[in-house]
């Protein structure tokens, strides 16, 4: 019964386009359904094809923004200039619309339920679309540090606010500006420095593992900033993204 | 570990993934059904994983493409897509070199003062990537290799090309002589870009693009054929795109 | 930044995390958490953290200290190949019951 769920999962299988909804100017996400799905991992991300009527076909990968249930996933998609897929799913594709997913795909970049350890969530621009995943399901400590250009493409904004607002405390959510900041912000707009992660970095003995997503280069840096204040490299987990593409 | 061959369980499209990286995601792969047909409409049709009828996605055409004086499974595109196995190798003028080496030993060498004193010819070609993009009537500014072996004394039938970056592909030497290959050096007028193999690259346009190898360091005259990089891992020996040679079974 | 000769005009790569689909597809296991002994400077890492050059006529994994091919797959038009020559070792965990 393993084997055939695996082979379900790692072979493509329609999925419909249930509800979508802007996130920002060139983002939105899709609600879509899928028969026989039966939930995913926080982190992990499915193959997305789409086949033109000639046959023609191209496919992408991208995170899983929504907590697992069964049934139902949702990808948030920032679309790319000149990319091929991404202008589809963000532009085009319309609740009933069809095409192909193959996943839940990736067990490295994954926060798992049963872990129990606090845990410290990077992400740059889109790359946040896992993490809030891992933010929705999460059961034990978060701290979210989301590094943006402007508040008019942060993602997931009035409910990250909720979230952060919320009486169990469970979630820490802080936004690093790096273009424009809101009005009365603190803090100049700025790339991530150690200043920023140092407010958020969990102690030492706190055991803490790290998620970093976002474009490459931001990765490489957040990661060696994290290793430079003393966050153990071996509880560090990364996944990038070209800097192009679509 | 040496190669080895995995049996796939169900019908397989064409190359894993070509050009293109996705934001939020990772790559762009263009998957035509292929087979005897050769990637046309027809083939398209055909049903695939475990047996089910292909999605078709509404309203989603792809980049553009046409089928007039296209090898077989060959898209046109007017982009200049990048495509790359390794990063981008960054050699100043002055430390750059191209060698030609004989099966014997022999050593020729040209640092880039030496070899943009050679003298060039302009191309006008088509070139055909086995990831399915054509592209029409590239001009190109480079040495002939006609030139680069005229004083090379040699019995080798093969050649491997070396490149900046350790990328290998090899030929029959015939293939690269009289006029059919050239050391390219600019493109559309201007220098050659380092994304697209500058300083210099092969540029042998009746093969598919990989057998162009960027980064050009060496010409290896050898007796006996050494498959490159790609040509070790699947694909095809020789490359002909007007016989679609894509791949070892091909 | 870690040593790294990218520059921002440079042929973009991906985590190893992009190969779960792909190898997963053929081999009916997650890969991405296998880890890789790489031949040429003998880091082993797994292969979720390589770097992933997808922009090319395959996949190419390379070891993010030494640049170094580790993976290479290859879909023909009847088999996918793994060309593991740049690996000296490959670790999975086993299965638990």
């Amino acid at each position: 019964m393993a084997r055939a769920a695996a082979l379900g999962r790692l072979t493509w299988q329609p999925a419909t386009v249930a509800a979508a909804r802007v996130e920002a100017a060139t983002a939105r996400t899709l609600v879509l359904d899928v028969d026989g799905w039966t939930g995913h991992v926080p982190g992990q991300h499915v193959d997305v094809r789409l086949t033109a009527p000639d046959g023609y076909t191209a496919y992408r990968s991208y995170s899983i923004s929504s907590a697992p249930v069964p049934g139902r996933l949702e990808v948030t998609v920032q679309a790319v200039a000149d990319g091929e897929v991404s202008p589809y799913l963000v532009d085009v594709a319309e609740p009933g619309d069809q095409f192909e997913i193959r996943g839940p795909l990736g067990g490295w970049f994954v926060r798992r339920p049963d872990d129990p350890r606090p845990a410290l969530l990077i992400g740059g621009g889109s790359g946040v679309a896992p993490l809030m995943s891992m933010v929705r399901a999460a059961t034990n400590p978060s701290r979210l540090l989301y590094s943006v250009r402007s508040p008019s493409d942060a993602l997931f904004t009035a409910e990250l606010a909720t979230t952060a607002a919320a009486a169990d405390g469970r979630v820490a959510v802080t936004h690093v500006y790096t273009r424009v900041a809101p009005a009365g912000w603190p803090d100049p707009p700025r790339r991530l420095d150690t200043d920023a992660l140092a407010r958020v970095v969990w102690p030492r003995d706190a055991d803490a593992v790290a998620f970093v997503c976002g474009p490459t280069g931001f990765v490489e840096t957040a990661a060696d900033l994290l290793v430079d204040i003393g966050h153990d490299p071996a509880n560090i987990r990364t996944e990038r993204f070209g800097p192009t593409g679509g | 570990m040496g190669g080895y061959v995995l049996t796939a369980d169900n019908p397989i499209t064409g190359a894993l993934a070509e050009h293109g990286v996705a934001m939020g995601g990772y790559h762009i792969g263009i998957h035509r059904p292929s087979g005897s047909t050769g990637g046309s409409g027809v083939a398209a049709a055909r049903p695939h994983g475990e047996g089910r009828m292909a999605v078709i996605t509404r309203g989603f055409g792809g980049r553009r493409r046409d089928n007039t004086d296209l090898p077989p499974g060959q898209y046109r595109t007017d982009d200049f897509p990048v495509l790359s196995a390794g990063p981008t190798p960054r050699i100043g003028l002055d430390e750059w070199e191209l060698a030609v080496v004989t099966e014997t030993g022999g050593r020729s060498t040209w640092s880039w003062p030496e070899f943009t004193a050679l003298p060039t010819d302009e191309a006008t070609v088509d070139i055909h990537c086995v990831t399915r993009w054509s592209k029409f009537d590239t001009s190109w500014r480079g040495v002939s290799v006609d030139t680069l072996l005229a004083d090379v004394e040699t019995a080798a039938e093969y050649v491997v090309a070396h490149s900046y970056g350790g990328y290998t592909t090899n030929f029959p030497l015939e293939d690269l002589l009289d006029g059919q290959a050239w050391v390219a050096y600019e493109f559309d007028g201007e220098p050659l870009a380092p994304v697209h193999g500058g300083p210099a690259r092969l540029l042998v346009p009746h093969l598919y693009f990989w057998k162009s190898a960027k980064w050009l360091r060496a010409l290896e005259l050898r007796l006996d054929d050494q498959p490159g990089f790609w040509e070790t891992a699947g694909y095809h020996n020789y490359g002909d795109p007007w016989r679609e040679q894509r791949h070892w079974a091909d | 930044m870690t040593t790294t000769n990218v520059g921002a005009d440079d042929t973009p790569w991906v985590d190893g995390n992009a190969l779960a689909g792909p190898l997963g597809e053929i081999i009916g296991t997650d890969l991405t958490v296998a880890e890789l002994t790489c031949a040429s400077c003998r880091t082993t890492r797994p292969l979720a953290a390589m770097r992933v050059f997808d922009r090319a006529p395959g996949l190419v994994a390379r070891c993010p200290g030494c640049q170094d091919v580790v993976m290479r797959v290859v879909r023909t038009s009847s088999h996918v190949l793994v060309d593991l020559r740049g690996s000296l070792v490959l670790s999975l965990p086993a299965p638990t019951a």
